[in-house]
């Protein structure tokens, strides 16, 4: 049996692209968009699994791994770091030659086996699904696989309680409650903390954001109203810095003004002239 | 036999001696020789009542059995625990207890100055158990744990002045010649039960008895052979004789301990009892007596060339012992006189060394005759004991050695070829040396100009020794004048010993009786004569004179040291060297070459253990890319 | 078009997926190439069901999906905790497997 027109279409044209997005895999630097090319694999793979007489498992894919696999990983990619991004030096000497050789030979292999087997015609499901694809899989499961549901049930139930296991932080301390804090700020007032919440980071005309400190009554930047994370992985900015680069954006949009009037200007010189433009009119929006 | 109960009380009690002195430690110091002596004698008084009770019986009824209980039971072995008491073994526990006792009362004047006396004397009981369980025991794994008794006790009592290395040298030297000669005890044993399925006296001797029926004759004369070698061990018997010089490293009681009582009769005692199985291989019996033989004139030329009067009397034993073994060799006619030289024997050669000893004592412990002489007049009693002694061994009647040595002489002229001749004249010859050397001890001794030093800070005063010392010598010298002549009052030992050794018909030497007295006679007065003219008429030199080959060879012990080590010591240092070499550079060469070689390659194997997961991942995928390989070609060969 | 096209990509996927392991140092990309191996069976699985017209197949790589859901469970808690205790995502740093 040889698949349709149409499949064929259909799979000539997401393979390459499941591949290349696989590929990516081994090349992006950081761990988000390798998380997005997966899901792009993933995403192919559902529509090949209708594709292929199998819509209930097109549709499982989808909400398993691309809805629920997936979104684990963004969630644990946040929670370790979204920016750091993935040096592809190799450090283990010779490494790298050796995987893709690995690769490249497994990739073969598997290759020439598949081409050189002989398969028997291809049935199709057509059969199967008489009663409709979720039907006929479900009569299989819960005639003959009941058991080993219910085994893979347990081992669900199992890893969630590991999950909780593992990422269990144990309370090294007692509980802080509102009162606890209350009385330490007032005790800590004496060494000259402040007894108010902390400042807000920076709220500026032209930029707010949590990587920017606030600027205080005298006119000096807070410290202490950025973020504490940001702080320790240092990628707070100071206000100046800010305002530099507001600065070389100014100066930069200003000279590509400046440019752009003088070309209008040989320009109206030739063609007799248009009334120019303020500079700054743009930029301040 | 109503006191054969008694018997291991005869081993007990010494070893209960020695065990009193040996725990209590310095506790029993300033009594514990009195508890050795009591130890010793209490064991006479035993082995007297015991003689007194086998008096009253019928010669038949004499060999009596008493079992303490099974030692050993395993399969086809089984041995008692056992006692054979019999007049052979009973004549040696007097010997060995009344003489034993004599030198245990003078070894307390004796060591009175050492510090470690008790000790010695519970060696001294050691010694005496050891002796009386080989003497007493019923089977030869019993005799053979006396036999190894008596080996220890020499040893811890030749090197009993262990601080100096000379004496330590000795002990281990007599050690370890032992061994050898226990090699062939053991190998005898092992031949017996291989052969017989025991080594009970009973059982190994009564088949022999009867001609050793089921036994091979190259069996038995193996086994006679490895008795022999055993005897010469003990017996300090060519060629195994090397050690007996040396013991004389130990303290002077010792020496007659060893050589009177104790430990070299141990091999005679031993051919004794073994005589049937010596008959049942009667080449085994000749080279028994042509060690005797050998040994006799052995020791009594090496004992003319020596200057030390411990030596010379060493030298002496061996000769004497000779005779014993040559008597052994001769079969059932010598047994009797073999045991009644011994007996005499052990009483004159023990005067002799305790008289030695009160003239070492004398003289600060010098042992060099030639700085001896003319100590007639101040040592009288020990001139006039070691006289007795002196004439004993001579064999000038009526002294006890007359009787037993001549009867020797006689047995040697006895049988038919060329043995009676060569047998005879070698014991007839010996005689005639020992009368010269003997004569040349005691003329050196007392005789003559006095040689020793009169003045300065270590010149001796010679003077009579203690009475503890000198009443055991009287006794003995007493024994050694009057207990031939005694036991040979109408034969009585040798009707004694015949339940034991069996009655011989008598046979006639080859030469008449009252020549070889005759000649005998002869030969001792020409040596002693010599020695009287060289010695006590002339001048005796206090240093060795230049002397030709056969003197100076004597003077060194025929080369006995010098033949051992390069036939024994050398090849086997050499033969050890070797294996050691081979073992370092082969065996050891090889296995730590392949340990070292298991190591690289471990250690090369480590380094794939980098730690880093992701190599292992690569480890793993490319074992499952090779095992993906193999199986698409060997499903494509198949299929 | 024949369905052993579906193979080769399968296997081609499953070839990257192994070199994502053996060459990330990201404990979370490293994950990842788990993750679209596993996917690459399921496809193979699909695609044989299909040829064999039978469902078991479908249903084996049902098994493996819910499998592989508890799976990335459990291995991104110990991802977490790991990195928790060592501030680092990269599975180079933790060489602890070595003596």
């Amino acid at each position: 049996m040889t698949a349709s027109g149409g499949e064929a279409f259909l799979f000539w044209t997401l393979a390459p692209l499941m591949v290349l997005a696989a590929s990516g895999l081994l090349v992006v630097r950081k761990a988000v968009h390798a998380a997005i090319c997966v899901m792009f694999v993933m995403v192919g793979l559902a529509i090949l699994y209708v594709a292929q007489e199998a819509p209930f498992l097109g549709v499982v894919q989808v909400v398993v791994y691309t809805g629920a696999v997936m979104m684990l990983f963004l969630f644990v990619l946040m929670l370790v770091g979204v920016d750091s991004a993935d040096s592809l030096t190799e450090t283990i000497r010779g490494q790298r030659w050796i995987g893709l050789l690995l690769g490249a030979g497994l990739a073969a292999v598997l290759l020439t086996v598949i081409g050189r087997a002989t398969f028997r015609p291809a049935v199709g499901l057509a059969d199967a699904n008489a009663v409709s694809n979720p039907v006929a899989l479900a009569r299989v499961l819960f005639e003959h696989y009941v058991v080993a549901m219910q085994v893979v049930g347990v081992l669900l139930v199992t890893a969630a309680l590991a999950a909780l296991v593992l990422t269990h932080r144990r309370r090294l301390g007692p509980r802080l409650t509102q009162r606890a804090v209350a009385t330490a700020r007032v005790a800590a007032l004496a060494q000259g903390r402040p007894l108010t919440p902390l400042p807000a980071p920076g709220v500026y005309a032209q930029n707010n954001a949590m990587d920017t400190p606030a600027l205080g009554p005298d006119g000096r930047p807070l410290e202490h109203s950025v973020p504490r994370v940001l702080r320790i992985r240092g990628q707070e900015r100071s206000a100046t810095a800010v305002l530099a680069a507001e600065e070389t954006l100014v100066e930069h949009r200003a000279a590509a003004a400046e440019l752009s009037e003088a070309a209008e200007l040989s320009e109206t010189a030739r063609t007799a002239g248009s009334p120019a433009r303020t500079p700054g009119g743009e930029e301040h929006r | 036999m109503q006191t054969l109960a008694l018997a291991p009380w005869l081993v007990a009690t010494p070893s209960l001696g020695a065990a009193i002195l040996l725990l209590a430690g310095r506790r029993t110091d300033r009594w514990g020789h009195w508890v050795g002596v009591l130890a010793s004698a209490a064991t006479f008084v035993v082995g007297l009542v015991m003689l007194l009770d086998m008096f009253g019986m019928a010669p038949e009824e004499r060999v009596a059995h008493h079992t303490v209980g099974t030692w050993v039971d395993a399969g086809a072995l089984h041995v008692d625990l056992g006692f054979q008491i019999d007049p052979l073994s009973m004549t040696f526990v007097m010997l060995v207890t009344f003489v034993g006792t004599l030198i245990h009362v003078y070894s307390v004047a004796y060591m009175s100055h050492d510090l470690d006396r008790r000790r010695f004397f519970a060696y001294l009981n050691l010694f005496v158990a050891a002796m009386l369980l080989l003497v007493l025991a019923d089977s030869y794994l019993v005799l053979f744990v006396g036999w190894e008794g008596v080996g220890l006790a020499s040893f811890l009592l030749i090197g009993f002045w262990d601080h100096e290395r000379v004496n330590a040298v000795a002990g281990k030297k007599a050690f370890v010649m032992n061994r050898v000669g226990d090699m062939g005890l053991l190998v005898a044993m092992m031949l017996m039960l291989a052969t017989f399925g025991a080594v009970d006296f009973e059982t190994v001797i009564g088949a022999s008895a009867q001609g050793a029926p089921g036994a091979s004759q190259a069996v038995m004369i193996a086994i006679g052979l490895m008795l022999l070698l055993a005897a010469c061990g003990k017996s300090a018997q060519f060629p195994l004789q090397a050690w007996l010089g040396d013991a004389m490293a130990g303290p002077t009681p010792v020496s007659a301990l060893i050589h009177a009582a104790t430990m070299v009769t141990a091999g005679v005692y031993l051919l004794v009892r073994s005589g049937p199985v010596l008959e049942a291989a009667p080449d085994a019996q000749l080279v028994v007596a042509i060690v005797g033989a050998v040994t006799l004139l052995f020791g009594a030329i090496v004992g003319c060339a020596k200057d030390d009067i411990k030596k010379t009397l060493a030298a002496s034993t061996m000769s004497q012992i000779g005779y014993m073994m040559l008597a052994a060799g001769l079969g059932p006619v010598g047994y009797a006189f073999a045991i009644f030289h011994l007996i005499t024997h052990g009483f004159f050669k023990a005067g002799l060394f305790l008289g030695a000893g009160s003239v070492m004592h004398a003289m600060g412990d010098t042992v060099d005759m030639r700085r001896f002489g003319g100590l007639a007049r101040l040592l009288p009693v020990t001139t006039i004991t070691m006289g007795l002694g002196w004439l004993a061994i001579l064999g000038v009647p009526p002294f006890s050695g007359f009787y037993s040595k001549d009867k020797i002489i006689e047995a040697a002229f006895m049988g038919e070829g060329w043995r009676p001749w060569v047998f005879g004249f070698a014991a007839l010859l010996g005689a005639g040396i020992t009368a010269y050397y003997m004569s040349r001890l005691f003329f050196m001794t007392f005789a003559g100009r006095r040689r020793w030093a009169s003045d300065g800070p270590d010149a001796p005063h010679p003077h009579e020794a203690p009475a503890l010392m000198v009443w055991p010598m009287i006794v003995l010298a007493v024994g050694s004048a009057g207990l031939g002549f005694a036991l040979n009052v109408g034969d009585g030992f040798v009707h004694w010993l015949e339940p034991v050794v069996g009655h011989t018909e008598h046979h006639e030497p080859v030469l008449p009786v009252w020549l070889l007295i005759a000649l005998t006679l002869v030969l001792v007065v020409l040596g002693a004569a010599l020695a009287f003219r060289q010695y006590a008429m002339s001048a005796v030199p206090t240093t060795p004179p230049h002397a030709h080959a056969l003197v100076r060879a004597a003077r060194v012990d025929l080369h006995q040291d010098d033949v051992n080590e390069a036939l024994v010591m050398r090849p086997g240092q050499y033969l050890t060297r070797a294996l050691v070499y081979s073992d370092r550079t082969a065996v050891d060469a090889g296995w730590l070459g392949l340990a070292g070689g298991i190591g690289r390659f471990g250690d090369r194997l480590r380094r794939l253990q980098s730690g880093y997961v992701r190599q292992y991942a690569a480890q793993t995928l490319g074992g499952l890319a090779v095992i993906a390989v193999v199986v698409w070609l060997l499903s494509g060969q198949v299929g | 078009m024949e369905l052993t096209n579906y193979l080769g990509l399968a296997a081609i996927l499953f070839a990257i997926g192994s070199a994502t392991v053996l060459l990330r140092r990201n404990s979370i990309v490293v994950f990842m190439g788990i993750e679209l191996m596993l996917n690459a069976t399921n496809l193979v699985l699909v695609t044989f069901a299909r040829m064999h017209g039978d469902i078991t197949g479908q249903l084996l790589a049902f098994f493996v999906m819910v499998v592989a859901a508890a799976e990335v469970v459990v291995g991104l808690a110990i991802i977490i905790t790991i990195f928790r205790a060592r501030r680092s995502a990269s599975v180079d740093d933790v060489n602890l497997l070595q003596s």
